[in-house]
């Protein structure tokens, strides 16, 4: 049984993709410039391209996750959603806020915090907006039928990301204060509490995707998410290492980082295993691709490379450098941007009704997105690792160093291409499945 | 083997008592005793060089205590590193500075703004890092 309302989650999806798209192109500005071309200075310094493509970044990602909230709750409370009209208002209003802050951004109006660069007033909206996707989302939850975990991790995960907005909002005099507490707001985003979303939407899939008993997957989605906040929330230490906190981040920081791809490890086992474990084909291969890619690919971006430069004495040469901007990347891209389009890939066979999910498009932008991006992180590695040698250990010029590692942004725009081929061809397939229909939701579907 | 019940009180367990030891450490790494950034040195000026760092996004391209853009060179020692002089020249200045090809947005500060951000950049040059003040080169002047 689906249910009408579910359709909402469609135009979310939709707003995803356009900035998603437009995220893209303000990483290709950044790159140039690192790489000596950089003609549109004094339209669009450096500092507003990277305002612009973090930013697209986690609203391309909230309203994917939002799309994924709006499918998946009805389906597991077994009721539709309490009102479908606020639901729009709410996306209209998070596109509008998003509009706002990017032009912003463009006019030198904004806070100059990374990633949390939208300016104060703005930041109220933001909290509105959330408050009614929340309130929408939680009072669905509590009218329904039934209240699996899944949807429970997944509207905790939603409840305690909006809650973590908060830290962000508090005024210091400090910079080093000012520091702290924005991790609280990123770091346990990114580490914690998103992993919870992702965990729900994971187990939601798989659920789906390999017929495998609901009470099992369920079982292991909270050790999973155990594990992440057993090592996350403390992990937040290796942010403090050198911003001016006491010592004892270091220790606490470096034990707990170091076990935090356990929890990236256990969900990657967990989604193979299920995979293995299943009797159901499901005929939508190009979702499950996008599922297990996630998990696999969030052990490697987070998991191991975030590892890699998360312990204290190694922290020490590589804190500030392109070393993060590599693990940055994959990171993102493997636990959060694949999530969301395997949902979408998931979600728009069943609204619209058109089984695209076999095509060559379908399978040719999983690999060459994928490929591009794992090349674009090892661009990203030389070069960081390159700086922290050239730059660190043989105390070479800031800006001599960049000169010597351009070569690498080449290689790195190279690899951002095939990775823009690869969007751009899951772009298509999602304008190809055309609008979401109720005859399509009234069909039963796997 | 594990129940489910099992699996959620780990959950619930491990979250909460990770969560309490977190709010004790920070509690206790904030204290005025531990205090590491000579935090009662922070003046007025101080404040209003950090609000124009922040308004200009200053952090989009450099990096600050090495959390920034990787764009532009770290600035955590630059007073230390560059002297006063040439740092209120590139802040004042009119066109975009670009000593190495790479160009800085041009703000043309007043006197009293460049002398606002020297001052909070002052403050962040004495903070203790444990550590990445000294190792990280070119920061420290003994590495120069």
């Amino acid at each position: 049984m689906k249910y009408k309302s579910q359709k909402v989650a469609y135009w979310f999806f939709a707003l995803s993709m356009l900035l998603f798209v437009l995220q893209l192109v303000y990483g290709f500005i950044m790159g140039f410039a690192h790489a000596g071309l950089d003609g549109l200075h004094s339209i669009i310094p450096f500092n507003t391209a990277k305002a612009v493509h973090l930013n697209l970044l986690v609203v391309w990602l909230l309203s994917g996750f939002m799309g994924a909230a709006y499918y998946i709750i009805p389906e597991e409370a077994q009721r539709e959603l309490v009102s479908v009209k606020l639901a729009y208002v709410q996306l209209i209003s998070l596109a509008l806020v998003g509009v706002a802050a990017i032009v912003g951004f463009h006019l030198n109006y904004w806070e100059g915090r990374k990633f949390l660069e939208i300016p104060r007033p703005l930041d109220y909206l933001v909290v509105v907006n959330v408050l009614l996707f929340l309130g929408l989302i939680l009072v669905t939850l509590f009218k329904g039928k039934r209240k699996t975990t899944t949807a429970l991790v997944l509207s905790m995960g939603l409840l305690f990301a909006a809650l973590l907005y908060l830290p962000g909002m508090l005024p210091f005099d400090s910079q080093v204060l000012d520091s702290f507490f924005r991790w609280w707001v990123v770091h346990l985003w990114v580490e914690g509490v998103w992993e919870l979303i992702m965990g729900g939407i994971l187990s939601f899939l798989l659920i789906k995707l390999t017929g495998v008993d609901r009470e099992v997957i369920e079982k292991w989605l909270y050790v999973i998410v155990g594990l992440t906040f057993l090592s996350g929330i403390l992990g937040t230490g290796h942010h403090y290492y050198y911003i001016g906190v006491n010592k004892i981040w270091l220790i606490v920081g470096g034990i707990f980082s170091a076990m935090e791809p356990l929890a990236f490890l256990a969900m990657a086992l967990f989604a193979v295993n299920m995979y293995r474990k299943g009797e159901k084909k499901h005929p939508n291969k190009q979702a499950l691709f996008w599922t297990l890619g996630s998990a696999i690919v969030s052990f490697m971006g987070a998991g191991l490379l975030g590892m890699a430069h998360t312990l204290p004495q190694t922290n020490l040469y590589t804190h500030g450098t392109l070393v993060t901007a590599m693990h940055g990347h994959l990171a993102f891209w493997g636990a959060y941007a694949m999530i969301v389009l395997a949902m979408i890939s998931y979600v728009l066979p069943n609204l619209t009704g058109r089984k695209l999910y076999n095509g060559a498009r379908g399978r040719a932008a999983f690999w060459l997105s994928n490929i591009g991006m794992i090349g674009m992180t090892v661009a990203f590695g030389v070069a960081g690792v390159a700086q922290v040698y050239l730059e660190r250990i043989m105390k070479m010029d800031f800006m001599e160093v960049q000169k010597m590692t351009e070569i690498h942004f080449y290689v790195l725009i190279l690899c951002a291409t095939l990775f823009l081929i690869g969007v751009i061809l899951f772009i298509i397939d999602f304008i190809k499945y055309g609008r979401p229909t109720d005859e399509a939701l009234e069909t039963n579907q796997p | 083997m594990l129940s489910k019940k099992q699996a959620r009180a780990f959950f619930l367990g491990g979250t909460l008592v990770t969560f309490l030891i977190f709010i004790g450490l920070t509690v206790y790494s904030l204290s005025e005793a531990q205090d590491q950034s000579n935090y009662k040195d922070i003046t007025e000026q101080v404040v209003r060089g950090k609000h124009l760092w922040e308004s200009n996004n200053c952090m989009g391209c450099h990096t600050l205590l090495g959390e920034g853009g990787y764009y532009a060179p770290e600035l955590t020692k630059v007073i230390e590193r560059r002297g006063e002089g040439y740092v209120k020249a590139l802040l004042m200045s009119p066109n975009p500075w670009a000593p190495n090809g790479r160009k800085m947005v041009a703000y043309g500060f007043s006197e009293d703004q460049a002398t606002d951000i020297i001052a909070f950049l002052k403050w962040i040059g004495n903070i203790d890092l444990n550590g990445f003040e000294r190792v990280v080169s070119p920061l420290a002047k003994d590495n120069n």
